[in-house]
């Protein structure tokens, strides 16, 4: 850790540095942003179905003088409030509040910001009684087509399905050292390396820093962060994040809805790497 | 439906991946599930469900074919072929190669099957998963087979079936791979704005990614008799939660009891469940209140970018 707080050169880093980065206990979490950038946050609980899951948090609040519905995956920042707000991994009741709150954020015509950070979705017995599959499954479909502008910003892990089942959205940012994976390194290295030791060479081959991200044209836009990480200057990392969500926030908002969802479908649509044959021979 | 689609193998490659157990010449064919020695063609006759224990096997994509009309089925899209987009390499093997293994031996391009057919006439969509091709794991081809399948089945206004067995997203496309599962959403949303359904068949196993989007919100779910179904594995919620699951967890029944699924159909109803369902569909009197809007641009955004 003594290394990694030393300023680099962003470069240098491997991706398993940036995995630690994003991990960092002292980085700032969702609420941190919230309560930094947000004026008059009122948080919404429950999913009037079930529960109240801690891992995930939302609420109306006030961001640039728009009142906006912001949501994401809550983390502790010590163990006693990871343990209640269980890492930021989210049982179903967790996605199904994430989904009351955007269906209410549609309704009344609020732009929705998302923080994603997460290492994934809860794997317990009760989440799969309760349909762990479903809930995100149902998350995805309402913001496919939710006719609101949605801005997702990963601000630490993007873990899998329990990540995606709350950013698919407009716009897709990432800090710096966020990360935005598959699977988490140690589970990709104990299925294809066999050894979740090989976590550092499984980081590097899943593509899932920022930078990696931006290449293969996922996301939008990377946020810098203050040298060294996020964690070091928690209120700098934060600035830099709300400017960013706020430019991209004016541009989405400005777009009518018909547009907005039309660009939102060609977005993930034109998503996947394949190799189309024309075939010669029906053209004869 | 008799009659599988059998493909005689060409290839004299010896493969070592361990194919279940098997007697001289595959003549006979040993029940996973009660050991049960059964002569293959009785097996194939009974689309391979056990007819001792009705322990229902896999069956390939093209085997899930027999389920249409005879000679209904055209394939969509075979033209798509996988590419290696984070040139993925682990100790044992790249996924290149891997691509090209499991083609040699399943004798598929990728791990999903598309198409138009019929089920006592009535046209439909369909898009079915191997399980045989590196676990039938959702990775670009997959997905865009799939979306073309939904946007296809808007435009034409027909319901879509699909078969889905998968161990999860395709870790060796990394997050692209995660993304076909908001893809394949997307593009569903084109068939339920046409006012078309999507049935979704469940079968042994589906796991992952692919339980955790499109068939899970689908308008009607059918698993089959003693499917495992789930989103984490069983081994790693064992390991977290440091107990034995208990027997039945994650099963199709399982499912069904927490009212994830629709119902639990066994594969000799299953034709008949599908055409009383379509019959339905297609008998409704009015047009769909939801009226299809602007033409999806299939041109503009269906270009891959290899």
């Amino acid at each position: 850790m003594e290394q990694l707080d030393t300023p680099h050169v962003a470069s240098e880093l491997t991706p398993w540095d940036r995995v630690q980065r994003a991990r960092h206990p002292q980085r700032p979490h969702t609420l941190d942003y919230v309560f930094a950038l947000c004026e008059d946050f009122v948080e919404l609980h429950g999913d009037r179905r079930f529960g109240d899951d801690a891992a995930i948090v939302g609420g109306m609040a006030s961001f640039n003088g728009r009142t906006v519905m912001v949501l994401g995956h809550q983390k502790g920042s010590d163990t006693r409030e990871n343990m209640r707000r269980n890492f930021g991994m989210p049982l179903p009741e967790g996605y199904r509040k994430a989904q009351r709150l955007m269906r209410h954020a549609e309704k009344f015509g609020i732009p929705v910001l998302c923080f994603v950070d997460t290492p994934g979705a809860n794997p317990n017995k009760e989440s799969e009684e309760r349909g762990q599959g479903n809930a995100i499954a149902e998350g995805i479909q309402v913001m496919t087509t939710l006719r609101t502008p949605i801005i997702a910003t990963v601000i630490g892990e993007g873990g899998s399905g329990g990540a995606l089942a709350i950013s698919v959205g407009d716009r897709i940012l990432m800090q710096e050292n966020s990360i935005y994976s598959v699977a988490s390194p140690e589970a990709a290295a104990s299925i294809l390396w066999r050894d979740s030791a090989r976590a550092p060479d499984a980081s590097r081959a899943l593509k899932l820093t920022a930078q990696d991200l931006l290449e293969l044209e996922i996301i939008d836009e990377i946020i810098t962060e203050p040298a060294g990480g996020a964690h070091l200057d928690a209120q700098a990392a934060i600035n830099a994040a709300g400017e960013r969500i706020a430019v991209h926030l004016e541009q989405v908002c400005a777009l009518d809805l018909d547009t907005l969802l039309h660009e939102r479908y060609a977005k993930y649509r034109s998503i996947g790497r394949f190799e189309e044959q024309q075939n010669v021979l029906l053209r004869v | 439906m008799k009659e599988f689609f059998r493909r005689t193998r060409k290839s004299f490659d010896s493969d070592q991946s361990a194919e279940t157990v098997q007697i001289p010449d595959d003549l006979w064919v040993k029940c996973p599930s009660c050991r049960e020695l059964i002569y293959r063609k009785e097996l194939n006759d009974n689309l391979k469900v056990c007819p001792k224990c009705s322990h229902h096997m896999r069956m390939s994509a093209r085997e899930w074919v027999g389920l249409l009309d005879v000679g209904s089925f055209s394939e969509t899209d075979a033209n798509l072929l996988p590419t290696d987009p984070l040139g993925f390499v682990t100790p044992d093997d790249t996924y290149a190669n891997k691509l090209k293994k499991s083609q040699h031996r399943t004798g598929m391009t990728d791990a999903m099957l598309t198409g138009v057919g019929s089920i006592n006439r009535m046209w439909i969509g369909i898009g079915v998963g191997d399980f045989s091709f590196m676990g039938a794991s959702m990775g670009s081809v997959y997905g865009e087979r799939l979306a073309r399948a939904a946007e296809q089945a808007a435009k034409l206004n027909i319901p879509l079936l699909t078969i889905n067995t998968s161990g999860g997203a395709r870790q060796q496309e990394g997050v692209i791979a995660l993304m076909q599962m908001a893809k394949v959403t997307m593009a569903l949303s084109r068939l339920a704005e046409a006012g078309q359904p999507h049935i979704a068949v469940m079968i042994d196993p589906c796991y992952g990614g692919v339980t955790a989007s499109y068939p899970s919100v689908a308008d009607v779910i059918i698993a089959e008799p003693g499917a495992n179904i789930g989103f984490a594995g069983k081994r790693l919620i064992e390991q977290i939660i440091r107990q034995k699951l208990p027997a039945g967890f994650q099963t199709a029944e399982f499912m069904l009891k927490n009212g994830m699924v629709d119902m639990v159909v066994s594969r000799s109803d299953l034709r008949d469940v599908l055409d009383r369902l379509l019959r339905h569909y297609n008998a409704r009197s009015k047009p769909p209140v939801v009226q299809a809007q602007a033409e999806p641009e299939l041109a503009g955004y269906a270009q891959g970018r290899a």
